[in-house]
């Protein structure tokens, strides 16, 4: 370090840093892990989320989110908005309550917890007689009604939380006025729902577990009706006019009560097991709707016959003679309806249904016939397929941007036209600066194009490369042919599908030439595919070349996976990218590098075993270079060939669990089941733990030798147009990394554009370097005469960049994991070096050169290395000097995933996976935020209305108080830190910090 | 078989002359020797060239004891066993660089002789608790051959005895550098890694760091057995502590004098092949005064000074001709003198 501080200390420099560097996670990306609650305010029409870690997230209109996190990082188990209010409670699974307020607060509206209650029964009552089963806002919005295990109802103030004791509803008050002999005290017991009238808020419904339901007068303290079902009880819901509800219960049957003045005990009206009548599994939550035309939508969650479609997650939707299941892809949270908010309305007239399942979010729109699904502006499932690598693309000329999005409408005409219904509060957000796109690659073979320019992370478009190859998949095998007369209605809805058919499919790398439209994918069967942005849908064959990376060696055998077969004659592809070449690594192992030039024409690939560069204009292999090291047998088996088939066979179960269920609708016994599975899978995780945990924690220290595994691997690729032979001449060049510290430099010959069919591309090798600490090359950049990085390929002819620099001498910076090494050229000598292993013990694993602008002045920018450590630290050192500028812990060192997923952008943000469905966005850059930044105004209340009859006079109350400046700052510090750091001591550290800052 | 014979000790001429006289008393004209006498203290020290043979003399104290051994069946290591001694005799011995060049043939305890393979370094400011230790991996196929694991160790804190983490060494692969030096064993506490701090630091990064070394990598261990220390006597630490006190009255005890030299040389050869010609190493480039790089370099010269190193890269200075900058000529400065310290010892 010292060599670092002792000449860092000018001043000029230091306050130019400041203009120029800084660092905030700025918003999660993606839809979140593990939800495990929902809520939505009809007023204020914001959606709430409540996830296992304990973080809460609020949804409105595009742009408009929020993000709180609960301190205890406990699971939320409900969410409850308050009517007419910019608050919410929350309820978590250590039985505690917490008050969050949407303040503005600098001209935007910040999430914060303002309260915190732990309701505390009589002393010596056992833990039931508190645990909240049921929570009610009451619209006078100044009580709580809280359900509890032991039948009791508190009644808390809000916001104080003070408990209001002589209000509280006990068990026995309410039998009192129930006759005795159907009822006894342990009828009332666990109280499941609570509903208030629609219509007087002075009567509640009180819906025991035990099947016994009370109107209950709030007014007189009693009982005004009961109903005795003989199922136990799930859920209840009034119809609108407040004349009926509605109960679902535990067999999978609903009930209608009729509410009427003279009759204090009712017989139901209608009692229907909608899939009887065999047993069903539980209705666990269900809706009534009302509607013009007189024919209501009875929506509910479950239901569906136990021994054949028990292991379903549905939610069937009934109006009138229409019936539809929605199957979805996992496990339902919760489900709300989004129907006319106004009080005055006669009908409920719903528009849409939104769905909460495990891995996504599912709008159906009820208006349109057919009830399509709407496509989510926000909330994408990344993980639809697991994400295998991304690549991220700045400032997208308009051009191809209007073509992808074209491209990408057509692939959405299955979607409502419905706007998103969910849209409160405004984005004050500036608009982005400029167009980003983000690029996933996927297990499944896919890459998918998502807009990241805002705080949307928004799916623009989605490529398939399946249709090139020949999988076991047959692609008319399509889940959702259901014959007109099935029963149930199923219908599949939703797009997680985590199975990938073929792991040989998975894509490892991305290239896009923005300026072209070329795009180069490679996967993990040793694939590389070139395509091209097509506007039409065409049919055509695919040229394929085989680049065989062993060459001449002897004695070889590849022990890993076969590669993919390739499909004959011509293959239609829909518009949008469409490859035209497809070259096959031979062995076909996972391409570990990847590099395109879109001027010159040509496309690099490397893998564990060599490199190979090939020419897309003429469509010819013009040479490969074998990087083996004739000892590395590791590297030809196949790395982790055994880890691979485990997986393989894991998967091939699960595929044909989804078949068996897709395709045999006869009852079947419980065996086989997805969940099974996975208990299997978890068991052998928890055993495979238990090994590693025997097995003392040791590292063996040892040089790094030529004779090393995976010395070969080619880590990076990278084309520069520089001075590789003499110091008059510049010249097309190729330079490749690998895992054991050599750099090879290849000297090009691209014939000129009129000639560029006819003469073919030439290569020599002109260089060869060996690192003699034989780290893993991770980075090659050649720096002009001006020490400025090399301009992409047409950026020049695109008027978006300086021509380089041909002049001055250029410069090789070569970043391995350990070091950073600037070398001259042509003649290669040693200039600068800065260690980073040696002395911090951390390594590179992520570098990119990224434009750093002071937000002070314009016209100042500068040329940095961003550098991810395996550490999880981001550092930014300056070139071409390589002095390190500052330093930022971004990741937990322990979350290897998110420092894999890592991707750098070219002005200084980033983004990692957080959990494998959410990226988490940070900026480095002063000038480059992209942040959530929203208002929710409180709407009108229409005088009107019958709700606030008694308190209607109060929604003045959310105004911030001019004093608490200092803890929102403080508090708001804490929502930017993710739930998942659900580690104890990593959240310690961080409120020490802020309680230091204060 | 004893001689016995005067000399002028004003006057005790050339050792060349000395060395032919030998021959000629013993009556072996034709037969390589290795030359020794008995100090003050009673070691057992070379006489191979004209300062050592005149700082013999002078101490005759009147009756100089000279030892002469057929050079094949030489006991090498019959010769001072004490780095304190020896650092004292590189000093005497860089004073007339030349004579290396005049007398290839006399090689008694000549470092060329010996790929250095490992030594203890910096005894003379570290606590007697501790051992530096240099492993030279360059040269050598030997495996590092260690692992290091995780463990806690007790401190001596003003709240009393407290159990810290720390790195520990695990295992010697049997035949390894590491077992064959027998400087490090295991459940010994590794503390430094070139001078660097490991307290903190995860099993990984110190991994990392000593991989990121593994060619010049000296590690500062708390030994588990502690009756193998170097008994800092008062004698030795009289000797090599003047020249070290002298020029840093102030010094911090535990600055890693070698630390930058070792991080300068030796992993710097990296190899360049040009159109499939033959390998070369990769020269350093010209210097450009605002570098990072001459800073520390010229702080390195400065701490050289801290262990009486300086002669020696004075005789790198005289060696290179002009042309070759600063940048260069100091770690080769560096070689030079940890290959004249550099020594196998065994404890």
């Amino acid at each position: 370090m010292r060599r670092f501080l002792r000449p860092g200390h000018d001043p000029v420099r230091e306050r130019l840093k400041r203009d120029l560097f800084q660092f905030n996670k700025t918003v999660e990306h993606g839809f979140p892990h593990q939800p495990s609650a929902l809520g939505y305010s009809p007023f204020l029409r914001l959606m709430a989320i409540g996830t296992r870690s304990g973080a809460i997230k609020l949804y409105g209109a595009p742009g408009v989110e929020f993000m709180g996190l609960h301190e205890e990082n406990n699971t939320v188990m409900q969410i409850h908005f308050i009517p007419d209010q910019c608050q919410l409670v929350t309820l978590l699974d250590d039985n505690s309550l917490h008050l969050w307020n949407l303040k503005q607060h600098g001209g935007a509206s910040e999430l914060r917890e303002e309260h915190r209650f732990t309701l505390k029964g009589p002393p010596g009552s056992p833990p039931s007689a508190t645990q909240v089963t049921a929570v009610l806002p009451h619209s006078s919005r100044e009580v709580l009604y809280l359900g509890t295990e032991s039948g009791n109802i508190f009644v808390v103030e809000l916001p104080s939380f003070r408990v209001l004791e002589d209000r509280t509803i006990t068990p026995e008050a309410v039998l009192q006025r129930v006759p005795e002999d159907n009822c006894n005290r342990r009828s009332c017991e666990l109280v499941e729902a609570l509903r208030e009238h629609p219509k007087n808020p002075n009567q509640i419904l009180i819906g025991y577990s035990r099947a016994l339901i009370v109107l209950w007068d709030l007014q007189n303290n009693q009982a005004i009706h009961h109903f005795l079902g003989n199922q136990q009880l799930e859920n209840l819901y009034w119809q609108r006019d407040g004349s009926k509800f509605i109960s679902c219960h535990y067999d999978g049957s609903y009930t209608q009560w009729p509410v009427s003045s003279d009759n204090r005990q009712s017989e139901p009206l209608e009692n229907t097991v909608p899939y009887g009548p065999f047993p069903c599994k539980a209705i666990s939550k269900i809706y009534w709707q009302t509607t013009k035309n007189g024919l209501p939508y009875i929506i509910f969650q479950g239901g569906m016959p136990r021994a054949s479609y028990g292991d379903r997650h549905s939610i069937s939707v009934i109006h009138g003679s229409q019936q539809t299941a929605f199957d979805f892809t996992s496990r339902v949270i919760d489900f709300f309806i989004i129907f006319s908010s106004d009080p005055a309305a006669e009908f409920d007239d719903p528009s849409a249904l939104v769905v909460l399942a495990e891995e996504e979010l599912v709008v159906i729109d009820l208006k349109s016939a057919g009830w399509p699904a709407v496509h989510p502006p926000y909330l994408a499932s990344l993980h639809c397929s697991a994400i295998t690598c991304s690549h991220h693309v700045s400032n997208i000329p308009l051009k191809l941007w209007e073509r992808i999005i074209s491209a990408g409408s057509k692939q959405n005409i299955h979607y409502s036209s419905m706007p998103w219904p969910i849209d409160g509060g405004t984005n004050i957000a500036p608009d982005p600066p400029q167009r980003d796109l983000l690029l996933t690659g996927h297990e499944d073979g896919t890459v998918r194009f998502w807009d990241a320019s805002g705080v949307c992370l928004h799916l623009l478009y989605k490529l398939s490369t399946v249709r090139v190859f020949l999988t076991d998949a047959d692609p008319n095998d399509n889940m959702n042919t259901l014959g007109e007369d099935e029963w149930p209605p199923l219908r599949k809805v939703g797009t997680f599908d985590p199975y990938s058919d073929d792991p040989r499919l998975g894509i490892q790398k991305i290239y896009l030439c923005k300026y072209s439209g070329y795009l180069a994918v490679a996967g993990t069967a040793g694939q590389v595919l070139v395509m091209e942005l097509n506007d039409e849908d065409a049919e055509h064959v695919v040229d394929h070349a085989e680049a065989d990376l062993l060459q001449d060696q002897e004695g070889y055998r590849w022990k890993g996976h076969e590669k993919l077969k390739t499909r004959d004659g011509p293959v239609r592809f829909e518009a949008g990218f469409q490859p035209f070449v497809l070259v096959q690594c031979q062995p076909p192992a996972v391409v570990t590098s990847l590099a395109l030039h879109s001027e010159w024409k040509l496309v690099a690939f490397g893998t564990s075993h060599g490199f190979g560069l090939f020419d897309h204009q003429q469509k010819r292999l013009v040479f490969v270079k074998c990087t083996l090291h004739p000892s590395d047998q590791l590297a030809l088996e196949g790395p982790l060939s055994r880890v691979k088939s485990l997986k393989k066979s894991l998967r091939q179960s699960f595929r044909r669990i989804r078949r068996s269920r897709v395709s045999s609708r006869k009852r079947r016994g419980a065996g086989g089941n997805a969940s099974e599975v996975q208990e299997a899978n978890a068991k052998f995780d928890q055993d495979a733990l238990q090994e590693m945990e025997l097995a003392p924690v040791q590292r063996k220290i040892e040089a790094r030798s030529a004779e090393d595994s995976f010395t070969g691997f080619v880590r990076t690729l990278y084309f520069a147009d520089t001075f590789l032979r003499d110091s008059s001449r510049h010249c097309p060049s190729l330079w490749a990394g690998t895992n054991g510290g050599t750099v090879y430099a290849f000297s090009l010959r691209v014939p000129p554009a009129e000639r560029r069919m006819d003469e073919p591309v030439k290569a020599e090798q002109a260089k060869e370097i060996q690192l003699m600490h034989r780290a893993p090359v991770v980075g090659i950049l050649v720096l002009d005469g001006r020490s400025t990085p090399l301009p992409e390929p047409l950026e020049v002819a695109h008027d978006l960049s300086k021509s380089p620099d041909m002049q001055g001498s250029h410069q090789l910076l070569v970043v391995s994991e350990e070091q950073f090494k600037v070398f001259t050229l042509p003649k290669v000598s040693s200039k600068l070096k800065l260690k980073l292993t040696a002395l911090e013990g951390c390594r590179v694993r992520k570098v990119t050169v990224a434009n750093f602008g002071s937000c002070k002045t314009d016209d100042y920018s500068e040329n940095d290395l961003a550098v991810l450590t395996n550490l999880g630290d981001i550092q930014i050192i300056s070139l071409p000097f390589l002095k390190l500028q500052i330093r930022y812990p971004c990741i937990r060192k322990e979350d290897v995933s998110g420092i894999a997923s890592c991707v750098f952008t070219k002005y200084g943000q980033g983004f990692y996976l957080i959990s494998p469905s959410e990226f988490e966005r940070f900026s480095l850059s002063t000038k480059w935020l992209v942040e959530p930044r929203c208002i929710v105004d409180m709407p009108e209340v229409t005088s009107n209305n019958h709700m606030h009859n008694k308190s209607g006079t109060e929604n003045a109350e959310r105004k911030s108080s001019p004093g608490d400046c200092g803890e929102d700052e403080r508090k708001s510090g804490r929502l930017m830190e993710h739930a998942l750091l659900n580690d104890e001591k990593v959240l310690k550290e961080i409120q020490s910090t802020l309680e230091g800052g204060r | 078989e004893f001689r016995r014979f005067s000399l002028e000790r004003s006057k005790p001429g050339k050792f060349e002359e000395f060395y032919g006289l030998l021959q000629h008393v013993h009556k072996i004209p034709n037969v390589d020797v290795l030359v020794g006498y008995t100090d003050i203290h009673g070691d057992l020290l070379p006489i191979n060239n004209d300062d050592n043979y005149h700082k013999a003399v002078s101490t005759a104290n009147p009756l100089l004891r000279i030892f002469i051994q057929r050079k094949e069946d030489a006991d090498y290591s019959a010769f001072g066993t004490d780095t304190m001694t020896r650092k004292k005799n590189v000093l005497s011995n860089v004073l007339r660089p030349d004579n290396h060049k005049k007398k290839p043939h006399i090689v008694i305890s000549m470092p060329q002789d010996f790929r250095p393979v490992s030594s203890i370094i910096d005894v003379d400011i570290l606590p007697e608790t501790h051992r530096r230790v240099r492993l030279y991996k360059y040269g050598t196929d030997k495996p590092l051959g260690f692992y290091i694991r995780d463990g806690s160790s007790v401190r001596v804190t003003p709240h009393g005895l407290e159990k810290v983490p720390g790195i520990f060494i695990s295992r010697l692969v049997p035949g390894g550098l590491a077992q064959s030096t027998g400087l490090l064993a295991v459940n010994d506490e590794v503390l430094e890694v070139n001078g660097i701090e490991v307290s903190g630091k995860s099993l990984d990064q110190v991994t990392d760091m000593m991989i990121a070394n593994s060619r010049n990598l000296i590690i500062t261990v708390r030994p588990a057995n502690q009756r193998n220390n170097v008994v800092r006597n008062s004698r030795t630490s009289g000797s090599s502590g003047q020249s070290t006190e002298s020029s840093l009255p102030s010094s911090t005890p535990n600055i890693l004098g070698n630390l930058l030299q070792g991080e300068e040389e030796s992993d710097e050869e990296d190899i360049i092949i040009e159109d499939s010609g033959e390998p070369q190493q990769i020269p350093k480039a010209a210097p450009t005064s605002d570098s990072i790089e001459s800073l520390s370099q010229i702080e390195l010269l400065h701490e050289s000074t801290q262990n009486g190193f300086l002669p020696s890269s004075e005789m790198n200075l005289n060696h290179s001709a002009g042309s070759i900058s600063m940048e260069y000529e100091v770690p080769e400065a560096g070689r030079k003198s940890l290959e004249e310290d550099g020594t196998v010892i065994t404890l």
